[in-house]
């Protein structure tokens, strides 16, 4: 579809300055949708073509009434596809058009250069539209609510996957082992006079040997050998499942990876999309007459609220933090370990790197080494954060404390695994009974009980024997169970103590 | 756009499936009473959510930015302080507009009632003008002057006689489009309802509150099975009076139980407005059943023998238990009318019979 020739005519000039700042995208297809269309839209997760599904549906009318009501209006979309497609609401003045043509220029040369997208499928668009006719032909073969059942069942397991497999391979390769096992079997003893038997070979010795070869086999016969954090792959691979389902829970763990990239650059993603547009726009495309309405949509998108953290926010602002520090060469031993904070504030080395220090960063982090690497504790002070929990006794949520460490902490812990529990699949034939054993890797937070017990339930339901796992509720280790029938719970002894 | 309304649908279909097994909980509860507006009725739901392994919220906390000091609060806590809102503390609620007669054909589904029987008035036919439609020729009374002249444009566009600079668009015959109407038929099928209730000092808010949410569904029901519906109520104890809907519910008299009184008013009402052949006439009565007298008893079956029950479509009587025990008049309506299609009985303990009750009321079909 073309653009109507004065958006057009806005569209190559925006996509100009783009070029000449350095900006490397992949090149944008825009379209222009009512707001009925950006909810439908915005509602499939940006994609025109996902597989029928019933919370497409919810997410549709929540994105309907609230727009209805006035809550939200989403001025625009883009999704990470080669070329990209981006969405543009029809209502939107032309200054409006401007900014979110800039921002979407941002975030395509950060799709497109980022190298947590290294391994994203670029032609999602085409592949989510296969997923949904393979979808449909199984509905159409087993009946809409089998199907739709099995899909709730596996997205409940969608987070249980490991994003960074992509980029290492996790399974060690087998090199010829088969003969070293057999080697193995045995304990050998050192050649001795019979008279020298237990100096040369001490019993104790021989025992704790045996007992270590005994265990390596033990371990070689478990399924898995190493605890898998991709629960899903395991799935798909060792569960008793007809083919379509297996189809099913593949297409699934497939669009969660390629959504995962996204989750773990949130932050930088929309600082990046944002620095840009102000940058245009502040910098080019800004008219006289359109500075007003500029500025209003500006800090409307980088508005925060009391208790919340705005990404978009935290983002421009981080960037703009680290160019101004590479401008004027704020890093480094000696910056790090002058501690005179008159003299810290005025450093200034003109050193003008910051331009091309905003582009590596792009390039090569992701929000945890992100906010890892840059977040400094002058950052902090300046944006006043501050670390909130909830207060059981009084029943609200308090800000906790201002101190740089544990903001930093709180952001980082919020952002590892997607601020999700790790869950790691321990073993396959539990007990002896081909029953599955899942471990939490507990860091201080509990499993919400009741999703627990249900997303336990669904897993079940895929493995068809008894599930487990373990975890730890109010600092007692506890295994829960779920048999297909019911609930058990019970405390977790020494024997159960995994990775 | 198809798509979007399959899922969307689907949707609502989950949502419906929802009420539907909680029904049970909404009409005992009495809670949608005072949720509804005038089509729909706005119904609290826990989310739908697919679960997942997630960290319990409340041991999370996060980052946020503003001013305040260490220990200012800046959120209240969910659920918990209030815990009726959900059966698990942080669950959230949705609200959930569902029409009054989506709602009427879940209470229908769930308690298996009948489409209810007209009788036999399939022969009063209304027919009714509707302007729906767009046609070439007509009287000129009915033009549609838009879309006559939108076609004079789109000829002068077309021909090339239409110059921007110079507007003027003169439609010919061939433009003229007129408005044009359907005639629908419909059967002409009137009904009304007349509540009546015992207010004497024996029924307490406890009673008062099983009639309104009883007669709350029964309403519900009966509106989604006609077109028109009119709704009458009395009150009752030894006089019996016309009342508004608010003053029924509310009112609390004292004094004893002359039930013949309301039977009397109620055949006077239907004799001036309702005449039985055109209408087809509820009629419930709720009571604790302790009537005045055996006498009082013997007229009220003679009025409703003569005069009501052959009149209404149904005649339903429901007692509820007062605090001073349960009354007569109950069994002896029984023995009255032991075979009576038309007359229901039915006994509602508490709140927990409402859903009961409901089904022996309008399962006949009537």
């Amino acid at each position: 579809m073309t653009l109507p020739p004065a958006l057009e005519t806005l569209r190559k000039e925006i996509r100009g300055y783009a070029r000449e700042y350095g900006l490397d995208f992949f090149e944008v297809f825009f379209e222009v949708l009512t707001h009925d269309q950006m909810n439908e839209v915005a509602a499939y997760g940006g994609f025109p073509t996902r597989y029928p599904h019933w919370r497409f549906g919810m997410e549709y009318e929540h994105l309907k009434k609230s727009y209805s009501y006035g809550l939200h209006k989403i001025y625009e979309m883009v999704i990470n596809n080669d070329p990209c497609t981006a969405y543009l609401l029809e209502s939107n003045s032309l200054v409006d058009q401007k900014i979110v043509m800039a921002h979407v220029y941002g975030h395509s040369d950060f799709f497109k250069n980022n190298v947590w997208f290294g391994k994203t499928n670029r032609k999602m668009l085409d592949e989510m539209a296969n997923h949904a006719t393979r979808i449909r032909r199984y509905m159409e073969k087993h009946g809409v609510e089998a199907v739709e059942d099995f899909v709730d069942v596996c997205l409940s397991i969608e987070s249980l996957i490991d994003p960074h497999s992509q980029f290492i391979t996790r399974d060690k390769t087998p090199d010829g082992t088969e003969k070293g096992d057999e080697e193995k079997q045995i304990v050998h003893r050192l050649r001795s006079k019979d008279y020298m038997m237990n100096f040369i070979n001490p019993p104790d010795f021989l025992e704790s040997q045996r007992q270590k070869l005994e265990g390596e086999r033990a371990k070689a016969r478990r399924v898995p050998e190493e605890p898998v954090r991709d629960v899903m792959k395991f799935l798909i691979d060792y569960a008793p499942l007809d083919a379509w389902q297996r189809e099913v829970l593949s297409i699934i763990r497939e669009e969660a990876y390629y959504f995962a990239p996204q989750g773990q650059t949130k932050i930088m993603n929309e600082g990046w999309a944002s620095y840009w547009h102000s940058k245009i726009m502040t910098e080019r495309a800004l008219t006289d007459a359109e500075v007003i309405d500029y500025a209003d949509h500006h800090s409307g998108t980088v508005a925060s609220h009391p208790g919340r953290l705005n990404p978009y926010k935290l983002g421009l602002e981080l960037f703009k933090d680290i160019e101004d520090r590479w401008n004027k060469g704020k890093f480094g031993k000696e910056y790090d370990e002058c501690d005179d904070i008159r003299e810290k504030r005025d450093w200034d080395l003109h050193l003008g790197l910051g331009r091309q220090k905003v582009f590596e960063v792009r390039k090569f982090h992701n929000d945890i080494t992100f906010i890892d690497t840059f977040l400094t504790p002058e950052f902090c002070q300046d944006h006043k954060l501050f670390t909130f929990g909830y207060s059981k006794k009084t029943a609200t949520w308090q800000i906790t404390a201002r101190e740089f460490r544990k903001i930093k902490n709180q952001l980082l812990f919020g952002l590892t695994n997607h601020g999700q529990p790790f869950i790691f699949v321990h073993d396959a034939n539990y007990a002896n009974r081909g029953e599955l054993f899942l471990s939490h890797r507990h860091e201080g937070m509990d499993l919400k009980q009741d999703w627990a017990r249900e997303t336990l339930r669904n897993i079940q339901r895929i493995w068809s024997r008894p599930v487990h796992i373990r975890t730890v509720v109010e600092e007692k280790p506890k295994l829960l169970s779920f048999d297909g029938s019911e609930y058990t719970e019970k405390e977790a002894g020494e024997d159960l103590q995994v990775a | 756009m198809a798509r979007i309304e399959q899922d969307h649908n689907r949707f609502k279909q989950i949502v419906r499936g929802r009420i539907k097994s909680n029904l049970r909980k909404y009409i005992t509860r009495g809670e949608l009473i005072g949720r509804k507006g005038r089509d729909l009725i706005s119904i609290p739901l826990p989310q739908i959510d697919l679960p997942r392994f997630v960290f319990d919220p409340r041991q999370t906390g996060g980052v946020g930015q503003g001013e305040g000091d260490v220990g200012t609060v800046i959120g209240m806590g969910e659920a918990e302080g209030n815990g009726q809102a959900g059966d698990a503390p942080g669950q959230h609620v949705m609200e959930v507009d569902v029409s009054l007669e989506e709602l009427a054909a879940i209470l229908g589904e769930e308690l298996q009632l009948p489409a209810i029987q007209n009788k036999g008035k399939k022969n009063i036919v209304t027919e009714k003008d509707r302007y729906t439609g767009i046609a070439m020729a007509g009287p000129e009374s009915l033009r549609h002057f838009k879309r006559t002249y939108k076609e004079a444009l789109k000829r002068q566009i077309a021909s090339g006689t239409y110059s921007p600079m110079n507007p003027t668009v003169v439609p010919i015959r061939k433009d003229k489009r007129y408005r044009s109407w359907r005639v629908s038929r419909q059967p002409e099928c009137n009904a009304a309802i007349i509540y009546m209730m015992d207010v004497s000092g024996s029924m307490g808010e406890e009673q008062k509150e099983i009639v309104r949410i009883e007669s709350f569904w029964i309403d519900t029901w009966l509106r989604s099975q006609y077109q028109g519906i009119e709704v009458r109520y009395i009150v009752h104890d030894a006089e019996a009076r016309e009342v508004d809907q608010e003053t029924f519910y509310h009112t609390r008299e004292s004094g004893g139980t002359v039930i013949s009184s309301a039977y009397k008013l109620c055949d006077r009402m239907i004799a001036k407005y309702f005449p039985p052949d055109d209408w087809n006439i509820y009629l419930f009565h709720f009571s604790d059943g302790d009537n005045w007298s055996q006498g009082d008893t013997e007229e009220c079956f003679t009025i409703m023998k003569e005069r009501l029950v052959p009149r209404s479509n149904l005649f339903c009587y429901g007692q509820v238990e007062s605090p001073y025990g349960t009354g007569q008049f109950l069994s002896d309506v029984k023995e009255a009318f032991p075979e009576s299609e038309k007359v229901v009985v039915s006994q509602i303990e508490s709140k927990e019979a409402i859903y009961g009750s409901i089904k022996e009321f309008l399962g006949k079909g009537r």
